[in-house]
């Protein structure tokens, strides 16, 4: 159904993080004035390593169908190895975005009507100072760039909120070098 | 103060502005993660509370009956079959008039194993003699539980406040934590009539015969059927006693007005959508979308389940055309529960009385898709048949 909602589906591995990433974005959206946030993951059958899916609804009022995405406007990929597992893109709209945590570029993609975006989150964090494989604050810098939705100063701020106590800055630097360092593909004729 | 967060931390939040002081729990998915909080809570000083871990549904709600009989403020929540298996003391806590408070997050019932949401386990115990309040959103689950203690300590009957797990127990979303100064006012510290005292020993809910008797004082003693007849004529009248403490709640946070039926759309509708829970604020968008093909429809979210608003829902709903009841539970050989207490009240309406029809859907966490709910809505409201009587399950894939 047409509506003003920004539909959001993120894909992960069980234990990296999706969910709290998916969750700074909402706070930092809610922060930027969309008054309507909703984060639901996949219910019941987390296991850490394994494919694991997050929704997030974005609206400048308030939501509510708390139904799953299923015709989502983005894609966000916290792990390019779950390309040969997951059909990330099922449902996408046609001139959607897809955001990979990946060392390729986005030309090594073909999501067909979609517009791909990548970066070596998993690189860029750990120069930023984070534990290898933490790329949960990274991707968002990624999502930053190529979505335009939300601005880095309000997601540095949720950053720095989600993770009080446990190096922020670290984790807002992975952010930041990932925002600079994002490729955004050109939108491939469906 | 605005925060985004899980249906269960809403939950958590208000039985820690609730300043209870007892918390018995025994873990349960989908509720696991509110009691979770609560024991962070109580350990980390945020709460003045004890939090007793046991090791059954049975002990946790058996705790909560001692610690309310002994004058405390007792919390407890629990699922699925948690609160099969606590069903016991849920009579017993009702029957013993003890203002106890319980989230349901509500979850079907094995056989088999689901851990995903319908609204079977609150509905199988609804006729133990407790409250019933179910809520839509994080909201209305902080507001309800807050209001719950206050509600339940007035008319001395326990309350269970029920959400769908999953669908709000582990979805974020933003809502308002009251201000804790304001609830303080609103909802005081428990001054129970009357409470386990060592100086004055008593005893309490021993067997009781037929008939009246005389106590030790001399005085006549109701007998089992007085003491029940109360329990009935108590929950009876404190359907006005919800009312009362929503008003003062409204007052005071400036939310709330829809405490026993929550309408959407429904003063010029014809047709009407009637539900428990969540559901019927993702049927609001239904109704936008057949209104927008000029199809008169509402939906009415009950929020009292027991006891049941028959008179509200005969002033609300008598003179409309057809009412669409959707529900994730039913009366097992029947229909749906829900369905049969909206067709009794509706009997006594004087004059027109709605067709109704009744669907089952959702059933241990069976996906619902706005855009089946449309098609479900546009079917019942253009059908020039009668329906028939016989719940008519949606989304099944035989």
């Amino acid at each position: 159904m047409k509506d003003d909602i920004i539909r959001i589906r993120w894909h992960g591995r069980g234990g990296q993080g999706a969910i709290t990433a998916a969750k700074i974005v909402a706070n930092a959206a809610f922060a930027s004035g969309y008054e309507g946030v909703v984060m639901a993951p996949t219910f019941g059958t987390e296991r850490r390593g394994a494919p694991v899916l997050t929704s997030l609804k974005i609206a400048k009022k308030k939501i509510y169908d708390l139904s799953p995405i299923t015709r989502p406007d983005m894609v966000i990929v916290l792990d390019h190895l779950l390309l040969d597992e997951v059909d990330v893109a099922s449902g996408a709209v046609p001139g959607g975005l897809v955001i990979i945590n990946s060392p390729l570029g986005p030309d090594a993609y073909c999501f067909k009507g979609a517009r791909t975006a990548t970066a070596d989150v998993t690189s860029i964090s750990e120069a930023a100072g984070l534990p290898s494989g933490i790329v949960n604050t990274g991707i968002i810098g990624a999502f930053a760039r190529a979505s335009g939705l939300i601005g880095m100063e309000p997601l540095s701020l949720a950053i720095e909120k989600e993770f009080a106590g446990k190096h922020p800055e670290k984790n807002i630097n992975a952010a930041l070098r990932t925002y600079d360092q994002t490729i955004v593909g050109d939108l491939l004729n469906g | 103060m605005h925060i985004i967060d899980s249906g269960n931390t809403a939950a958590a939040n208000g039985v820690k502005l609730a300043r209870a002081e007892v918390i018995a729990a025994y873990p349960i998915t989908p509720q696991t993660p509110l009691t979770e909080k609560l024991s962070e809570f109580v350990d980390g000083g945020e709460m003045d509370a004890q939090y007793i871990p046991v090791e059954s549904e049975h002990s946790a709600l058996a705790v909560c009956i001692a610690a309310s009989s002994a004058g405390a403020r007792a919390f407890t929540a629990t699922s699925a079959n948690g609160l099969l298996y606590m069903s016991e003391q849920v009579h017993w806590a009702a029957g013993a008039r003890l203002p106890i408070v319980m989230c349901v997050v509500n979850r079907g019932i094995g056989a088999p194993w689901t851990v995903w949401n319908d609204h079977q386990d609150a509905i199988s115990q609804r006729d133990s003699g407790w409250i019933q309040i179910y809520c839509c959103d994080h909201q209305q689950i902080i507001d309800t539980v807050i209001q719950a203690f206050k509600l339940a300590e007035t008319v001395s009957i326990p309350v269970m406040v029920c959400y769908d797990g999953y669908i709000l127990s582990h979805t974020y979303m933003p809502f308002e934590i009251p201000d804790k100064g304001r609830v303080d006012a609103f909802l005081p510290r428990i001054s129970p009539e009357y409470r386990l005292d060592p100086e004055n020993p008593v005893n309490l809910n021993t067997v009781t015969l037929p008939d009246i008797r005389l106590d030790i004082h001399g005085k006549t003693a109701p007998g089992y059927m007085e003491i029940r007849h109360n329990l009935h004529t108590d929950l009876r009248s404190s359907i006005s006693v919800v009312e009362e403490i929503d008003a003062g709640f409204k007052k005071n946070f400036g939310r709330g007005g829809n405490p026993l039926i929550e309408p959407y759309r429904c003063d010029d509708a014809e047709f009407v959508a009637i539900c428990l829970g969540s559901l019927s604020y993702q049927l609001r968008l239904a109704v936008d979308k057949l209104r927008n093909d000029g199809i008169p429809v509402g939906v009415a979210g009950i929020r009292l389940y027991r006891p049941f608003p028959d008179q509200a829902v005969r002033e609300a709903f008598s003179s409309k055309k057809r009412l669409i009841v959707i529900e994730k539970a039913l009366s097992y050989g029947n229909q749906g529960a829900l369905c049969g207490d909206i067709r009794a009240a509706l009997y006594a309406a004087t004059g027109s009385r709605p067709d109704i029809s009744n669907y089952i859907i959702g059933i241990g966490g069976r996906e619902i898709q706005t855009n089946m709910l449309v098609d479900l809505l546009e079917k019942a409201c253009t059908g020039t048949e009668k329906p028939g009587t016989e719940a008519e399950w949606i989304g099944l894939r035989m």
